[in-house]
C-alpha cells in the first residue's frame, strides 16, 4: 500500500525550509507586505529556487529539474503553508509546471524549474479537475479576452491561456494587461487578464493539460492546508499554555481542552489524508478518487482550525495586528481553490458508485 | 534467534515434528507454546523466544498456511491482551508458569473485574474492600461489564485494600478464581437486547496471598499495563476500503435505489471521506508502528471510530426508511464474540453507542489527548490528596 510516511530525505527537507522560512519569513513581515505594493515575496522565492532547486522537483532533471516528485513538493507546501508564505509556489512550480509537463513542452518547463520564470495558468483559482474553464478568442493568430480570478499572476513572466480553439498558449506578461483584484486571501492575490491582440505561442492541448494540473493542484493543496491547520493548532495550543484568566492558564478549561483534542485529532487525519494524496500522485496509483477523498477532506478541517484559532485567542485574534487572520484568509480562500469539498465528493459519487437519487 | 528467515524455518520444523492433520487441537497448541511459537516476544520458556513482536507474522503465516488450527483469540481476548501483558510485568516466576499456558492456548479463559457501579470513568475510586487474614484476603464488593465472567477459571482483579490514604495509594491487584463460591455472575442486558456482558458480585470471596500481582498498595500502577494494552487492542485493525461500517451502507445505497434521497446523499458522501481518511490514519499508524516509530496518533484512534461508527450505523437506519423502524431480534442472549458489523443497522446503531464509552470515554480520552500529546494543564483536582473514605459518593 501507499507509503504514509515522510522519508529521512524528506524530513531533511522540511528542516531545510522551516529553518529558511523561520529566518526570512515571519508572520510580521508577511503582514507588512499585504500591505505594500509588492505583495509578494521574491527575495525569498529566490532563495526557494535558486538557491534550494525547489521549482524543478516536478521536473526530470533532463528538462532542467531536479527529478523528485509530488511527496517532496507536499513538503515543502506544508512548510510553505505554515508560513502562509507570499510565494507563487503552487501556482507556478505546480499547476503551471504540470500543465506544462503534459504538453511536453521542454524549453518552458526549464525556464520554470529554474525559478527564473515563474508561470501562472490562467484558469480561475476557484476550478476543479472536472470543471469547464472559460476561455479567450483566437483571432488572426492573437488572443483577446478577459480571464479573472488568476492567482499570482501579477508576479507571473508568462501566462498560459487557454484559448477557443482547444489550445493552450504562452503569453509573456508583457504583452498583457495585468489588473490586481481585492483578494481575501491577502497572501495568494487574484489578478485579471486582460488580453487585446497579445500574441501567443500554442504549447499544446488544453484539455489534458488543464486536468493534469488541477489535479495535481487539488491533490497537494492538501498538504498546503495541512500546514495551515497545523499551524493554527500549535500557535493556539502555545498561546493558551501562557495565556491567564480566572487565576489560571485558559488551556486547562475541560471546555476548550476538548476543542484543542478534537482538533488535533483531525489534524492527524489531514495529514494521512495529504500524505496519501501526494504518494497517490507521484506513484499514479487510485489518484482520482485519493485526491477527491483529501480534498474533500482537508478543505473544512483547515478552515476550522484558522476558525477555533481565532476564536480561542479571543480578542487578539481579531486584530489586524495578529497574524490568525492571514491564516483564517488562506484556509477560506483554500477551500474554494481548485474545487470546493463538496464538488469533490460529486466526484466521488461518480468514483465510488454512490449514484445522486 | 531474532530474524524472520530463522523463525520460518524453526516454524517449519515444529510443522514436521507436529502435523496438524495428525495431532489433536489442544496438543497442538500446547506444543506451540512450548516451542516458543506462541508470541515471539515473550521470554524463553513462556511461549517465546525474545524475538522482535513484529515477527509474529511470520510464524502465524507459516502456521496458517499449513492449515494448524489457532486458540481462536476472540473468545480469549482479555485474557490474551490485558491479563497476559501484566502477568508478564508484575507476576512472580511461578504465577507466570502457572497461569499463561493454559491462558493462551484458551484452556483457561480470563475475565477483569476492574468497573464498579460507583467506579466508572474515575476507576481509582473503586470501593471493592479485600481484608487481610493471615495467607489470605477476603473481598466483598461488585463488579459491573464483564465479559467473559460466565466462561471464565480466572479474573484479574482490583480491590482497595487501605481505605485511609488517597485512592490511588490504596489498591491492589490480585487475580481471582472465579470458581470460588463467593462469586456470583449475573447476565447485564444491554440496550441491544442482549448481554455481552456480566455483573459480578463478590461475597467473602477468599483469595490467596499468593495470587496477588505486585506489592500491596500498588495496584493502580499495575492496572495501567492492563489499561494501556486494552487501548491499543482497540481499533487498530488493517482495512481495505469500505472495510467498516461504511461498506454495509455504501452496499445498501447501491442495490436500493429507490431509498435514496439528495439530503441521504450528502451525508452518505461525506461519512464516505471520513471512513476513507480514518483508514488511511490507521495504515500511517501501523505504518509508523513497523518503522519503530509510535507516535501518540494511536491515543486518537478510539476516539474517531466511535464517533464515525455512531454516524454511519444511525445514517444506516435512516436510509432503510420504513425497515429502519424494525429490529432483528429483542430476545435476551449471551454471544460469545461481539461483531460490531454483525446483525442489521438497528443492532449496529445501537451497539456503537457503547463504541465512545467502553474501554475509556470519549471526554476521558480527549483529556488524555489534551494532556499527554497537546501538554495542556490538568484541571485543578480535590480528590488526589484526600483519603479514600473521606472521598464524596
Amino acid at each position: 500500500m501507499t507509503d504514509l510516511l515522510y522519508s529521512e530525505e524528506e524530513e531533511a527537507l522540511r528542516a531545510a525550509v522551516r529553518d529558511l522560512l523561520t529566518d526570512h519569513c515571519p508572520p510580521a513581515g508577511v503582514l507588512a507586505r499585504t500591505e505594500s505594493d509588492a505583495p509578494h515575496d521574491r527575495t525569498l522565492w529566490k532563495s526557494l529556487t535558486e538557491d534550494m532547486g525547489l521549482a524543478g522537483l516536478l521536473v526530470p532533471e533532463e528538462q532542467g529539474g531536479q527529478g523528485a516528485s509530488h511527496r517532496e513538493a507536499a513538503v515543502v507546501l506544508e512548510e510553505l503553508g505554515r508560513a502562509v508564505a507570499p510565494v507563487p509556489y503552487l501556482t507556478s512550480a505546480v499547476v503551471a509546471t504540470e500543465a506544462l509537463l503534459a504538453c511536453g513542452d521542454g524549453e518552458l518547463l526549464g525556464q520554470l524549474a529554474s525559478g527564473r520564470t515563474i508561470g501562472a495558468l490562467a484558469v480561475g483559482l476557484h476550478t476543479g479537475p472536472a470543471t469547464g474553464v472559460r476561455t479567450v478568442r483566437l483571432e488572426n493568430g492573437t488572443l483577446h479576452g478577459e480571464l479573472t480570478g488568476i492567482a499570482d499572476a501579477a508576479v507571473a513572466d508568462v501566462l498560459l491561456v487557454p484559448a477557443d480553439d482547444g489550445g493552450l498558449y504562452a503569453v509573456t506578461a508583457d504583452a498583457a494587461t495585468i489588473l490586481p483584484q481585492t483578494s481575501l486571501d491577502l497572501t495568494r492575490p487574484l489578478a485579471t487578464v486582460r488580453l487585446a491582440g497579445a500574441p501567443g505561442r500554442r504549447v499544446g492541448d488544453t484539455g489534458p493539460a488543464v486536468r493534469r494540473a488541477l489535479r495535481a493542484a487539488a491533490g497537494l493543496l492538501a498538504s498546503e492546508q495541512l500546514g495551515v491547520a497545523d499551524w493554527a493548532l500549535s500557535e493556539t495550543v502555545r498561546y493558551l499554555k501562557e495565556r491567564k484568566q480566572f487565576n489560571r492558564p485558559v488551556g486547562g478549561f475541560q471546555a476548550l481542552k476538548h476543542r484543542l483534542a478534537r482538533l488535533w485529532l483531525e489534524v492527524v487525519h489531514l495529514r494521512a489524508a495529504a500524505r496519501a494524496a501526494a504518494d497517490a500522485l507521484s506513484s499514479d496509483r487510485d489518484t482520482d478518487i485519493t485526491v477527491a477523498v483529501a480534498q474533500a477532506y482537508a478543505a473544512p478541517v483547515a478552515v476550522r482550525a484558522t476558525e477555533e484559532a481565532l476564536q480561542l485567542h479571543g480578542g487578539i485574534g481579531m486584530t489586524w495586528e495578529h497574524p490568525v487572520h492571514l491564516y483564517l484568509k488562506r484556509a477560506k480562500a483554500d477551500s474554494i481553490a481548485y474545487g470546493t469539498a463538496g464538488t469533490h465528493r460529486e466526484t466521488l459519487a461518480t468514483l465510488a458508485d454512490l449514484q445522486a437519487p | 534467534m531474532t530474524d524472520a528467515g530463522e523463525l520460518r524455518s524453526r516454524s517449519r520444523e515444529f510443522l514436521d515434528r507436529h502435523p496438524p492433520a495428525s495431532t489433536g487441537r489442544l496438543d497442538f497448541l500446547r506444543a506451540r507454546f512450548d516451542a516458543g511459537l506462541a508470541w515471539v516476544h515473550y521470554p524463553e520458556g513462556l511461549g517465546g523466544l525474545g524475538a522482535p513482536r513484529s515477527l509474529q507474522g511470520v510464524v502465524d503465516a507459516e502456521l496458517k498456511a499449513a492449515g494448524a488450527p489457532d486458540n481462536d483469540p476472540r473468545r480469549i481476548g482479555i485474557g490474551l491482551g490485558m491479563a497476559a501483558p501484566t502477568i508478564l510485568t508484575y507476576g512472580t516466576e511461578e504465577q507466570k508458569r502457572r497461569y499463561l499456558r493454559p491462558l493462551w492456548t484458551g484452556e483457561e479463559v480470563w475475565c477483569q473485574l476492574f468497573s464498579e457501579p460507583g467506579a466508572g470513568s474515575d476507576l481509582a475510586a473503586l470501593g471493592t474492600r479485600a481484608v487481610r487474614e493471615g495467607d489470605e484476603w477476603v473481598v466483598n464488593g461488585q463488579k459491573v461489564w464483564t465479559s467473559s465472567a460466565h466462561l471464565a477459571r480466572w479474573a484479574i482483579l482490583i480491590a482497595r485494600t487501605d481505605p485511609d490514604v488517597p485512592k490511588h495509594q490504596g489498591i491492589t491487584y490480585f487475580v481471582c478464581d472465579m470458581t470460588d463460591p463467593g462469586v456470583e455472575i449475573r447476565p447485564l442486558r444491554q440496550i441491544t437486547g442482549e448481554a455481552e456482558f456480566n455483573e459480578v458480585f463478590l461475597t467473602g470471596v477468599r483469595i490467596p496471598d499468593s495470587r496477588r500481582l505486585g506489592a500491596v498498595g500498588d495496584g493502580w500502577r499495575v492496572a495501567q499495563t492492563t489499561l494501556n494494552n486494552e487501548r491499543v487492542a482497540i481499533g487498530g485493525m488493517a482495512q481495505p476500503r469500505e472495510g467498516g461500517m461504511i461498506g454495509p451502507v455504501a452496499k445498501t445505497w447501491r442495490e436500493r435505489p429507490e431509498l435514496r434521497t439528495h439530503e441521504l446523499h450528502q451525508r452518505l458522501l461525506t461519512l464516505w471521506v471520513e471512513a476513507e481518511v480514518a483508514r488511511f490514519t490507521g495504515e500511517r499508524l501501523r505504518q509508523q508502528l513497523a518503522a519503530g516509530q509510535p507516535g501518540p496518533e494511536g491515543a486518537g484512534m478510539k476516539l474517531a471510530f466511535a464517533r464515525l461508527n455512531q454516524e454511519i450505523s444511525g445514517l444506516e437506519v435512516e436510509l432503510r426508511g420504513e425497515e429502519g423502524l424494525l429490529y432483528d431480534d429483542w430476545t435476551m442472549r449471551r454471544p460469545e464474540h461481539v461483531d460490531f458489523t454483525g446483525r442489521d443497522a438497528g443492532y449496529r446503531y445501537l451497539r456503537s453507542k457503547g463504541n465512545s464509552i467502553e474501554g475509556g470515554t470519549s471526554e476521558v480520552l480527549l483529556n488524555i489527548v489534551a494532556e499527554r500529546v497537546l501538554g495542556l494543564p490538568a484541571e485543578p483536582r480535590t480528590d488526589k490528596d484526600v483519603a479514600w473514605k473521606d472521598l464524596a459518593r
